[in-house]
This record gives structure tokens, sequence and C-alpha cells, in this order.
């Protein structure tokens, strides 16, 4: 089973409304290569895999990745916050108003929402890894900043 | 370690910061079961980190449901802030 911590994993305290970046995080939310696809995906695989340590492994990461899930859909919470739905129709996000108000929902930055599709669970332990490091690239942390000028994505030496 | 004057967001930051290491510790041990230094290491954060999640509970009621965490009267668990709530 889970439990709940009432406490973010890092802190997230934004305090100024910035739409157009809270249109481009859902990328992170609901997307292909986002946090809810990686925690759905490892949490799916854990059960076929063939040792104590890849279960406890992916068990581990399936959680902290729901942890990742929370900071991003909390970031997108405080920089819609209070936003009326001009402002949200000027920032690209007139349609996500209408079918969602400000409400927070697991789509991509195009509003396409999240689906299981986006995710494979196949049995075979290689392939299956393999397509985990194919989604932990960094491609899509690269583009979100570039997008905003700030220093580029730079992976942890393994 | 003393905790003592505090001021809660204070403590709410630190225990972040050793949650963070404890779950890197964490999963270096899934893949390295018999490192006996990361070992002592995750023991000595996560027996700080009980100690710290003690003192915030006092002022903050429970961090945890479901049977980790006792609560006062009445029934804490509901109190705002939510996480996402403190800005």
């Amino acid at each position: 089973m889970w439990v709940y911590e009432k406490k973010l994993e890092h802190p997230v305290k934004i305090k100024s409304k910035d739409l157009q970046m809270a249109k481009f995080l859902m990328a992170q939310y609901g997307g292909p290569d986002g946090e809810l696809g990686a925690s759905i995906r490892y949490l799916s695989q854990r059960y076929t895999m063939p040792t104590g340590k890849t279960k406890g492994l992916l068990t581990d990461i399936g959680t902290e990745e729901l942890a990742h899930v929370e900071m991003i859909a909390a970031m997108i919470y405080q920089l819609t916050k209070d936003a009326s739905p001009e402002e949200m129709k000027a920032a690209g996000l007139g349609a996500h108003f209408t079918e969602h108000d400000n409400a927070i929902y697991p789509a991509d930055a195009n509003g396409i929402p999240w689906t299981g599709a986006y995710i494979q669970s196949i049995g075979d332990p290689i392939t299956d890894l393999t397509e985990d490091m194919a989604a932990e690239v960094a491609t899509v942390y690269e583009q979100q900043c570039d997008e905003y000028g700030s220093t580029r994505y730079i992976p942890p030496n393994y | 370690m003393e905790y003592g004057n505090q001021s809660c967001e204070n403590l709410l930051l630190k225990l972040q910061e050793l949650t963070f290491a404890a779950v890197d510790l964490n999963l270096y041990l899934d893949n390295h079961p018999e490192n006996k230094n990361a070992l002592a290491d995750f023991n000595a954060i996560t027996r700080e980190l009980n100690k710290l999640k003690k003192l915030y509970e006092a002022e903050n009621g429970p961090l945890t449901n479901f049977g980790c965490s006792e609560s006062k009267y009445p029934w804490e668990w509901v109190n705002d802030p939510w996480p996402w709530e403190i800005i």
C-alpha cells in the first residue's frame, strides 16, 4: 500500500502568475515524457521484474515520480491561481478553461489528455528497462530550459 | 543536531533536505545493497529524520496518514494548509 506525506519533495513557492509557463509545464505533467507517465510506467513494470533489486528499484522510483507529479501540479496550480478566463484565453489556455476551469488536469501542453498508450510494460526486463532509459533522456528538460533561456539541463554523472 | 528554536518554515525545509538525501541513498542502496558506507549514512539520516518529524508534527499535526502518525483532538489531518498552498 501507499501512505501520503503532507509535504512536497522540494519547496514550490511561486508568487507571481505566469500562464505561458504553466502551459509549457503541462508537458512535464501529463505529456508522453512527463512525470505521470514515468510513475505509471515503473509501477506497472515492477511486477514482472526478475530480481528483488529491480522490483525494489522500480517500486521506489515509481513512488518518487508521484512526488514529482505533485510538484509539477503544485507549480501549475500556483502559476494559474486566480487567473481570469480572459487571461487564460490570451495565454492559449482558453480551451483548458472551457473544460477544466482553473483546475489541475493531466494533459500535455496542447491539452491532449494523458493516456496509458504513452507507456509500455511488456514483461521482458531488458525491453522494459530500455524503454525507461529512453523516457528518462533529458530532451524535454532541455527544450524547456531553452524556452526560458536558462542554463541547459546537465545530466548527472553516473 | 538541535532544532529547539527553529521556525516551522525552517523545520519543513530541513525535513525536505533530509528526505531528499534519504531518497537518493535509498535508490543507491537498491542497486548497491552491500555498500556499508551508504547504509550507515542512510540509517543516520533516517534517525535524524524521525527525530525531526516528531518535532514538526507536535507543532503542525500529522505528516503521514493511515496509521503512521497520531493526531491530537480534533482530527488534525484535514487542517490547512496543504502542501501546494504553502507559498
